[in-house]
């Protein structure tokens, strides 16, 4: 993990003391709202229905024991006893005091945290493959860019009244895990022709109300030049971009509106002029930056994990959770684990302030003292011994993170919706809710597979619904909650958006219809096949026979 | 105007000038691009130092190369939250060598102070007391930034490669 020295810790103290000040005059009414609602959404607080939210980062989803048991301190202390893990790998809390943000951000400066720029028209906290680092499959650790990235932007001169939000993803492998191409600039690194590592950079993905799968600016850029370029494209962004007008503002509109081949060149020749400059980065930078996410020292495993062997054998529970939320590490004898903040009839991404407790002793005892936070708004223990597999997964199932339903239709995502945000057309978590409990049966879940359901309360999407195989949309009807249906949306390398299933749904007949959907597609399925392909084959028309057909 | 500079409040002696206003003779002068644009043969004529100002959509390209004809040039910022003049400032300073007073006008509030010294910044065209006021605060908030860009330097890599000098000298 990044380690801060000296002088990282006391530039976010700086930043907490700055904050302070701010809030101070802002209470004294020497500020006005206007002045600083940008000095506060940079600093993570935002104002939703009842209270601020303070929207934490956790730098590319990367957090340790301690760090964890911080963020438990601050649940307890200043909210009212949980936290929210997000889409972009943060933490909210969601009733927080304007008086006492400072003091929760000193506790996060205390442990070398910090909520910089997780919210306003800034480069927002970067995201990354939850599995950096330990996937198999990765060509290179992303979490070494993420923070290189972090440092770069974090209280940019140039770059901190954009027109809009910048939020930026980094994957180090082929399989996209960090949804790369619905970001404004998404990286994936690969291999040239001389096996050297570089990135495919992305730009002007988002979802919102106008979602855009991103076009790809440069097929391979060298590393040293990682910095230029995003310099380069922000800087474009930054002048031509869209400030008329909110809904036009963010960068997708701008590479829609220039064209593909007129962005490339805007920036190309913005980037040819800095690229030799300060920002072009020297391999021992590089390399210093890279020693801080070095593999770990794996105490060597036997070949034969006997207690994990056995109660594999004879526990089905034990078993069924070792294929769903346990996948391959790159080092032998070793697993990477998940915890599913998703139990039947919870809040998807909620965590007690026990719970997180739990996880930090369990990161401890077995994890090497890292977490991880995924996109999905799960847990990841990122270095777990075989062998103790099943310890994990009897502390797990006793604080009610194990629920086996990775990546599987209860594993849901969902925004906060109307039940906290001020902008939300109908409530998310309810459907939520109430889909889990519509499908207990775990299993009648692994009968049906991987499939992803993603519910947004409002046009913003935040729920990323776009991009669900299931997408939920909370929409207004003459003041009524009504849901909007989408199909076969995929975040993954082959990202695309979901169709319209058809008209909307009442808030008593969603959960309904997508039981119909699901049911719909285990009649018509080809043997092996899962969701997506089966909507791949068959299109729209047979889902949408029989959701909408009288029951 | 009141005028900020080095955290005091100076005397402005420019003078901005309207496109259809006579320009005042000897007098330093702040013109729009339009008219640098249509005028130039003439304002190029004039003895008294000249000024430049440019709108946040102006193209600092196309002035950039001659850049150092300006004795000022005068950034807008029409609401402090349009972040375009950061740009523009960074562009001259940085790209076209601009060594004269670069100014901000428009909605300069305190809050943003840093991030427009940092930009190259020097003097501030602002009626708001608390820009002197939060002065000294506002430039002394951080002992060091992460970019190695701006002003206002060192960075946290220089003062940790100068920290680290001396012990590797042993
Ligand atoms: S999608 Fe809409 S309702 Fe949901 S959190 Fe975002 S803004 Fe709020």
């Amino acid at each position: 993990m990044y380690a801060y020295d000296r002088h990282d810790r006391m530039f976010v103290h700086a930043r907490v003391e700055q904050f302070r000040d701010q809030a101070a005059r802002r209470l004294k009414g020497e500020l006005s709202e206007d002045e600083f609602k940008p000095l506060r959404l940079q600093n993570g607080l935002y104002l939703q229905l009842h209270a601020y939210m303070l929207r934490v980062a956790i730098p590319y989803g990367t957090l340790d024991a301690r760090q964890m048991r911080q963020l438990a301190l601050i649940a307890r202390r200043h909210d009212r006893g949980f936290g929210h893990f997000t889409t972009r790998q943060n933490i909210q809390f969601n009733w927080i005091k304007l008086e006492e943000a400072a003091d929760a951000l000193h506790l996060l400066a205390e442990v070398d945290m910090h909520a910089i720029q997780t919210s306003g028209n800034c480069i927002r906290n970067v995201t990354a493959d939850a599995w950096a680092g330990v996937a198999p499959d990765e060509i290179e650790d992303p979490r070494i860019w993420s923070e290189i990235i972090r440092q770069w932007s974090t209280n940019h001169p140039e770059f901190s009244f954009l027109p809009r939000k910048f939020k930026i993803a980094v994957t180090g492998s082929p399989a996209d895990r960090a949804a790369v191409k619905v970001h404004d600039i998404g990286l994936r690194m690969h291999r040239n022709a001389a096996g050297e590592t570089g990135f495919e950079v992305i730009v002007g993905g988002g979802l919102g109300r106008t979602p855009i799968i991103g076009t790809t600016l440069k097929d391979w850029l060298p590393k040293r030049d990682l910095l230029s370029y995003l310099e380069a494209t922000l800087r474009v962004y930054n002048r031509y971009g869209r400030r008329d007008n909110i809904y036009k503002a963010r960068i997708k509109i701008l590479v829609h509106e220039l064209g593909p081949e007129k962005m490339r060149d805007e920036v190309e020749v913005e980037f040819q002029t800095i690229r030799d400059g300060a920002l072009a980065l020297p391999a021992e930078t590089i390399a210093e930056i890279a020693a801080h996410f070095a593999p770990p020292r794996y105490a060597k495993q036997p070949g034969f994990a006997p207690a994990h062997e056995t109660l594999r054998r004879t526990s089905p529970g034990y078993r069924r959770w070792v294929e769903t939320n346990v996948v391959p590490h790159r080092e032998p004898g070793y697993a990477i684990v998940h915890f599913s903040l998703k139990p039947e009839g919870g809040v998807p991404g909620d965590a007690t302030a026990e719970q997180m407790e739990a996880v930090a002793d369990l990161a401890e005892k077995h994890s090497l003292g890292e977490i991880r936070v995924t996109h999905t708004q799960n847990l990841v223990l990122p270095h777990v011994a075989v062998e103790d597999l099943p310890a994990v997964w009897r502390a797990a199932e006793a604080v009610g993170f194990a629920t086996p339903n990775l990546d599987l239709v209860t594993d849901i995502i969902a925004c906060p919706g109307l039940d906290y945000c001020s902008l939300a057309n109908a409530r998310s978590i309810p459907v939520a809710q109430r889909i889990t409990r519509r499908f207990a049966d775990l299993g009648r879940v692994h009968e049906i597979g991987p499939l992803s359901i993603k519910i947004s309360g409002c046009i913003n999407a935040c729920g990323h619904h776009h991009i669900g195989a299931i997408g939920i949309l909370g929409v207004d009807k003459q003041g009524e909650e009504f849901y909007q249906i989408t199909l076969g949306g995929n975040a993954g390398p082959e990202a695309r958006l979901g169709d319209l299933l058809g008209p909307a749904v009442s808030a008593d007949r969603v959960v309904d219809t997508v039981e119909a959907v699901v049911e719909a597609y285990l009649a018509i399925r080809a043997p092996g096949e899962d969701f997506l392909a089966t909507y791949a084959r068959l299109g729209l028309a047979p889902f949408k026979e029989r959701a909408y057909a009288p029951r | 105007m009141p005028l900020v500079r080095d955290g005091k409040a100076v005397a402005d002696g420019w003078t901005t000038v309207a496109d259809d206003a006579a320009l005042p003779a000897d007098a330093p002068v702040i013109v729009s691009f339009a008219r640098w644009r249509a005028e130039r043969a003439v304002l190029e004529q004039r003895n008294a130092p000249l000024g430049l100002g440019l709108k946040n959509t102006d193209a600092v390209e196309e002035v950039g190369p001659e850049i150092h004809r300006f004795g000022l040039v005068a950034l807008n910022f029409p609401k402090f939250s349009d972040g375009r003049a950061y740009s523009q400032a960074r562009l001259l300073r940085e790209r076209y060598g601009f060594k004269g007073d670069l100014r901000a006008t428009g909605q300069v509030l305190p809050d943003q102070l840093i991030h427009m010294l940092r930009a190259g910044f020097d003097s501030f065209d602002t009626a708001d007391a608390r820009v002197l006021q939060q002065w000294s605060k506002s430039v002394a908030a951080y002992h060091a930034f992460y970019q190695p860009i701006g002003r206002l330097r060192p960075t946290l890599d220089n003062l940790r490669r100068e920290e680290a000098r001396p012990a590797a000298a042993d």
